[in-house]
């Protein structure tokens, strides 16, 4: 009972801020204001489906995709380092790998503007060398950098604290059977490490593939992104139902691939969404 | 987007966070004490005032309440649609707005305008008569002009060596990648339109889709599309050739002499910010108050010497800087603004422009 009651609080809070709004975007996209009032239509979704629309989405969630890959690529080196040193220096560097995340993340981009652009740090020290000044700025790979940049601790630090929490005598176990460094880390540890990546790539992937703010700065606003879209359907042009259909199919996608991600996760103690 | 400040470059980020802050510390005390009580007897009036970020000289809100004893709570924006749906929705309730033409024309259309009784003005009289009766209030009946300025295109001079006088600069190789685009819609739409000789308030299907394939054959020479960046881009010579508002390029001259500003031969967007009353409005009387004292010609100079805007206030420019008044960026004769137009507001429009806009940025 008492339980219950300190619940209260919590379960108002999601109701008028989660559920109410999710209801009130799904009624927004399969509607569309008439002059004869509110009429229920699929139009909004048919629109979404025309090729210029499925371009956009699919930029986006290509260019997600990659930065997710990378994040990976580059992450989870970085968190067996993480894991793998001891108390002393780990403390050291997750200190520093966390300390850039204490500033804004618009801060961080617009920094990423001054040492990018054609008169920028980069291009001033490359002339030094000689080196005529090179196109960093506002083009995809700058995009991905930003991504890459901006959500590579998402990545970095569920896979952390999955590799910490790993027991030893597990690894010692394989390598008095005789298997090598390759074999032990294909065998146990990345098994191991599954679920850690999953909700890693989760949260890598999710931010990615809605951000609109990295593709308007480091991208010179020239490629819309699904983000982007959403975001001027309701600032711009006032087209709320259309701009609802869009964040509908948005989470549907995040969903199927949470999805997808959480079969990993449901073996790992805490499970997933649909553990 | 069309505001400066002279001496701090990054003062708008510097305006927005100190807003920010403002409105918490604005709605902490309305959540936990609402008890407040407005227009008590004794208490001041409070009048709500909503314009653009930086674009008022502040003292002058001071001398307002030392005059009338009206105490002016001041709050900005950075776009006229956030302005508008923070208005349309009801979240502010505000006496004074400051938007821009054509959405002055929208919330006309759409009933969110007070009238205002000139006869509570008499300093409308300094207001010249070239800026009144314009096609978004064409009796001057919901609106007072504040400030105006061009559209055009600002160039550096050691990067250009030829004459700039047309849109089609922007569509020259010689550029590429060295040209600055407005990231807005309306502004890139319409510039592409009168490149090519049609109205920029066009609404025909034809001339619209030769704007789009105009601006999707122009994308590989943008270097970006951006928005109140473009000052600190050109400031800093990242590029060649920028399409900005007439008073960014005052600002911008201002901080690097290599910089001029050219209003095209074909037309640009000429644009005026005029104020309001709101329907929600709940002082009208001491809101009528305030647009008289912005149009004293005394403090419309304070204003239009402090933003560096063009004001339209006859008496204001008497008293400028001559050095100002006399530089074309700012002041243009009517000669160079022959061609341009007024935007006006078509809510067709608004879905057109936007798939035209993802068509151009989906390629």
């Amino acid at each position: 009972m008492k339980i219950r009651w300190i619940s209260t609080p919590y379960i108002v809070w999601m109701i008028m801020f989660t559920v109410v709004p999710l209801l009130l975007v799904f009624f927004f996209s399969i509607t569309v204001q008439t002059d004869e009032g509110i009429t229920f239509t699929l139009e909004n979704f048919k629109k979404l489906s025309e090729p210029i629309y499925l371009k956009v989405l699919w930029r986006s969630i290509y260019l997600a995709f990659v930065s997710t890959v990378i994040c990976l690529l580059l992450g989870y080196p970085m968190a067996m380092i993480l894991a793998g040193t001891d108390v002393k220096r780990k403390n050291v560097l997750i200190f520093l790998f966390v300390a850039p995340m204490w500033m804004n993340f618009l801060l961080r981009t617009y920094a990423w503007l001054t040492l990018l652009e054609k008169n920028g740090l980069i291009n001033t020290v490359l002339s030094l060398f000689g080196i005529k000044p090179l196109n960093l700025l506002y083009n995809n790979l700058a995009v991905l950098l930003g991504m890459v940049y901006n959500f590579l601790p998402f990545m970095v630090l569920p896979i952390y604290s999955v590799l910490s929490k790993v027991d030893k005598s597990v690894i010692e176990a394989a390598q008095d059977l005789g298997a090598n460094n390759f074999k032990v880390f294909t065998k146990v540890t990345f098994p191991l490490s599954l679920p850690g990546v999953a909700s890693g790539i989760t949260m890598v992937f999710m931010p990615a593939v809605t951000t609109f703010v990295v593709p308007r700065l480091l991208g010179g606003a020239q490629f819309t992104l699904i983000g982007n879209l959403i975001e001027r359907q309701f600032v711009l042009v006032g087209d709320w139902n259309f701009g609802s259909a869009i964040s509908i199919v948005m989470m549907i996608l995040i969903l199927i691939s949470m999805g997808i991600m959480s079969r990993y996760e449901t073996e790992h103690v805490g499970g997933g969404f649909f553990g | 987007m069309k505001h400066i400040k002279y001496n701090i470059k990054h003062k708008k980020q510097i305006v927005k966070f100190m807003a920010l802050i403002l409105l918490l510390a604005v709605s902490v005390p309305l959540m936990t004490g609402c008890g407040g009580s407005k227009n008590g007897s004794g208490e001041k009036v409070v009048l709500n005032v909503y314009n653009w970020g930086d674009y008022i000289d502040e003292t002058v809100n001071d001398l307002f309440e030392e005059k009338y004893g009206i105490k002016v709570n001041y709050e900005t924006f950075a776009t006229n649609e956030d302005m508008y749906t923070k208005i349309k929705s009801g979240a502010g309730k505000y006496d004074i707005a400051i938007p821009s033409d054509y959405m002055i024309k929208r919330m006309i259309d759409e009933n969110l305008l007070n009238k205002i009784n000139l006869d509570n003005i008499p300093n409308y009289k300094y207001i010249e008569d070239r800026f009144k009766n314009l096609a978004y209030d064409p009796n001057n009946e919901y609106s007072v002009p504040y400030m105006w300025g061009t559209v055009g295109i600002l160039y550096n001079k050691t990067m250009v060596n030829e004459p700039v006088d047309s849109w089609k600069i922007l569509w020259d190789e010689k550029y590429a990648k060295q040209i600055l685009m407005l990231d807005s819609q309306r502004e890139s739409i319409g510039v592409a339109l009168q490149m090519l000789g049609y109205s920029m308030n066009s609404d025909n299907p034809e001339e619209l889709e030769a704007a789009q394939n105009a601006l999707i054959e122009q994308k590989h020479l943008v270097l970006a599309y951006v928005g109140d960046e473009i000052k600190d881009k050109m400031i800093g010579e990242e590029a060649a050739l920028a399409v900005v508002w007439s008073g960014d390029a005052i600002y911008c001259k201002r901080e690097n002499p290599n910089l001029d500003y050219a209003i095209p031969k074909e037309g640009s967007n000429l644009w005026f910010d005029a104020i309001v009353i709101p329907k929600t409005a709940e002082h009208q009387a001491e809101a009528e108050k305030y647009i008289d004292f912005l149009c004293d010609p005394e403090i419309a100079f304070k204003n239009a010497d402090y933003i560096g805007y063009s004001s339209p206030n006859s008496g204001a420019k008497e008293m400028l800087d001559p050095s100002l008044l006399s530089d074309k960026t700012a002041y243009p004769d009517d000669e160079d603004i022959k061609n341009c137009e007024i935007f006006q507001y078509n809510e067709k429009l608004i879905k057109i422009y936007d798939e035209i806009w993802t068509r151009i940025t989906a390629e």
